[in-house]
């Protein structure tokens, strides 16, 4: 009724190799993220409507609809539109990252939004292009204000990416349910699936907090 | 905001009160009887195999073969049967779980699904096939040795698909990437799109298909295996196994079953 010391031996390996794939996933997926959402936040705060506009419906798109029809749209519908071969691992990556910097977008956004003007007139009134005034101004100073919240965004990640499922990925949540059909032993399997899952999460909250910290000790050196 | 709880309890305390009332009435001298109420036989199904289940896109009823034979055989042994559609994989934990009392979803009668279940007599004979894309000349198991190949996860198609990576191992030769799917209209997708040059199924299952969707670009080989379906019901429920059992043999003998087998799967 308990714990049974056979399955997880059994099946222990296989969710193993399901979680070094969700761990991948998401790290690939959130960094390509990453880079999409800083680029179309700048774009959704251009004055130059052909920036902005599409940015904004990438956003609405994006967020506004689940990640599971994104998924599907992708892997099974493109093809059937454009008569391609599909590739899962491209379908997946594609799928997630662009999911993920929807939600990026927003994040940069709101962290540049909320560095006061003051900051960016005095950078201009130094003689700096306002691409400069972003770059060596803004952005150091937004990137403190985002950690927190890009750090849930891959915590979320991590976990949204056990839907790249439906398209056949065996990823740790997948290979969960693939043990427990198979061995008809829920309780261990599932334990075991949560424990991996928080093996990488935690880790990693312990270094967002890291990084937060040496940010801010770095800010008080600076003489704010 | 506080009005309307109030008026909300008032009626569920004034409904409550109804129901209390009953049993209090008169004896039955001058109402006829109620029929008694039959006992609910909860059924669990994924109905995405026609022609075993499916959902109708116009009413949104259950169809299919397994459907009508349930129905026949809940009347026959009388129960009332509550036919919920549920995912695939989670069949047999709602089974354990007593959220349903029976499975009938074109499952197939294996050892392993025999040690947490118990099934019924067999109620169709089956085999699984390889349906592959008619450009990617598949002639039997042995060319699917390398190739991307869809099931649907944790059916007899993804166990005969490992069975033969077995034997293609030891022969050195290189596995099949057996993709799994959650659901079989997903593993079918999946060859159309070429993200896989085949899959196995039920050989029902695949000429429904060919027969539904004329046009897509298939071929059906033979079947590689003999399988049986059953319905799965918990271990402890010998009561209810055996009266499904009876009423089963029971629909066989009066002609009923092969009535509505014909409908299904007559020429």
């Amino acid at each position: 009724m308990s714990l049974d010391w056979q399955v997880i031996e059994r099946y222990f390996p296989f969710l193993l190799g399901g979680a070094w794939l969700t761990l991948r996933l998401t790290v690939i997926t959130t960094a390509l993220g990453t880079i999409i959402g800083l680029f179309a936040a700048i774009a959704r705060l251009s004055r130059f409507r052909i920036f902005s506009w599409p940015a904004a419906a990438y956003v609405d798109f994006f967020r506004g609809t689940p990640l599971l029809a994104q998924i599907m749209l992708i892997h099974f519908g493109l093809p059937q539109l454009f008569g391609y071969k599909p590739n899962m691992v491209v379908d997946a990556i594609a799928a997630l990252s662009i999911n993920c910097g929807a939600y990026v977008t927003e994040i940069f956004r709101a962290g540049i939004q909320s560095i006061e003007r003051g900051q960016t007139e005095a950078a201009l009134s130094l003689g700096m292009t306002p691409v400069q005034a972003m770059r060596y101004v803004i952005l150091p100073q937004a990137f403190r204000r985002v950690l927190p919240p890009l750090g849930n965004e891959f915590i979320a990640m991590l976990k949204d990416s056990s839907m790249v499922s439906i398209i056949s990925m065996e990823e740790l949540l997948f290979r969960g349910m693939i043990s427990a059909g198979r061995s008809f032993r829920p309780f261990p399997i599932w334990i075991m699936v949560s424990l991996l899952y928080l093996a990488m999460t935690l880790p990693f909250t312990r270094l967002v907090s890291w990084m937060e910290m040496k940010l801010k000790r770095e800010h008080r050196r600076e003489g704010s | 905001m506080a009005l309307v709880l109030a008026v909300g309890l008032l009626l569920g305390l004034a409904a409550c009160a109804q129901k209390a009332e009953q049993p209090a009435a008169p004896p039955a001298a001058q109402q006829p009887a109620p029929p008694p109420e039959k006992p609910v036989l909860k059924v669990g199904t994924e109905a995405a195999y026609p022609p075993f289940e499916w959902v109708d896109e116009k009413t949104g009823e259950l169809k299919g073969f397994d459907m009508d034979l349930i129905r026949a055989i809940a009347e026959e042994a009388g129960f009332k049967a509550d036919i919920r559609n549920m995912a695939w994989d989670g069949l047999i934990p709602a089974l354990l779980a007593k959220e349903i009392d029976i499975i009938v979803s074109g499952m197939t009668i294996t050892e392993e699904r025999a040690q947490a279940v118990t099934f019924s007599d067999p109620y169709f004979k089956s085999g699984q096939v390889i349906m592959s894309h008619k450009d990617a000349g598949i002639k039997g198991p042995d060319d699917l040795a390398g190739k991307d190949v869809s099931v649907q996860v944790n059916t007899t198609g993804q166990f005969a698909m490992e069975k033969l990576n077995d034997r293609l191992k030891t022969e050195g030769k290189k596995p099949v990437n057996i993709k799994k799917f959650k659901s079989t209209p997903d593993a079918i997708n999946e060859v159309k799109i070429g993200g896989a040059v085949a899959c196995v199924i039920d050989l029902p299952v695949a000429l429904e298909h060919m027969k539904a969707n004329p046009g897509d670009p298939f071929v059906i080989g033979e079947p590689i295996n003999v399988e049986y379906l059953g319905m799965a019901m918990r271990k402890e429920d010998t009561e209810l196994h055996a009266k499904i059992n009876r009423a089963l043999a029971a629909l066989k003998a009066s002609g009923k079953y092969d009535q509505i087998y014909a409908q299904y799967f007559g020429k």
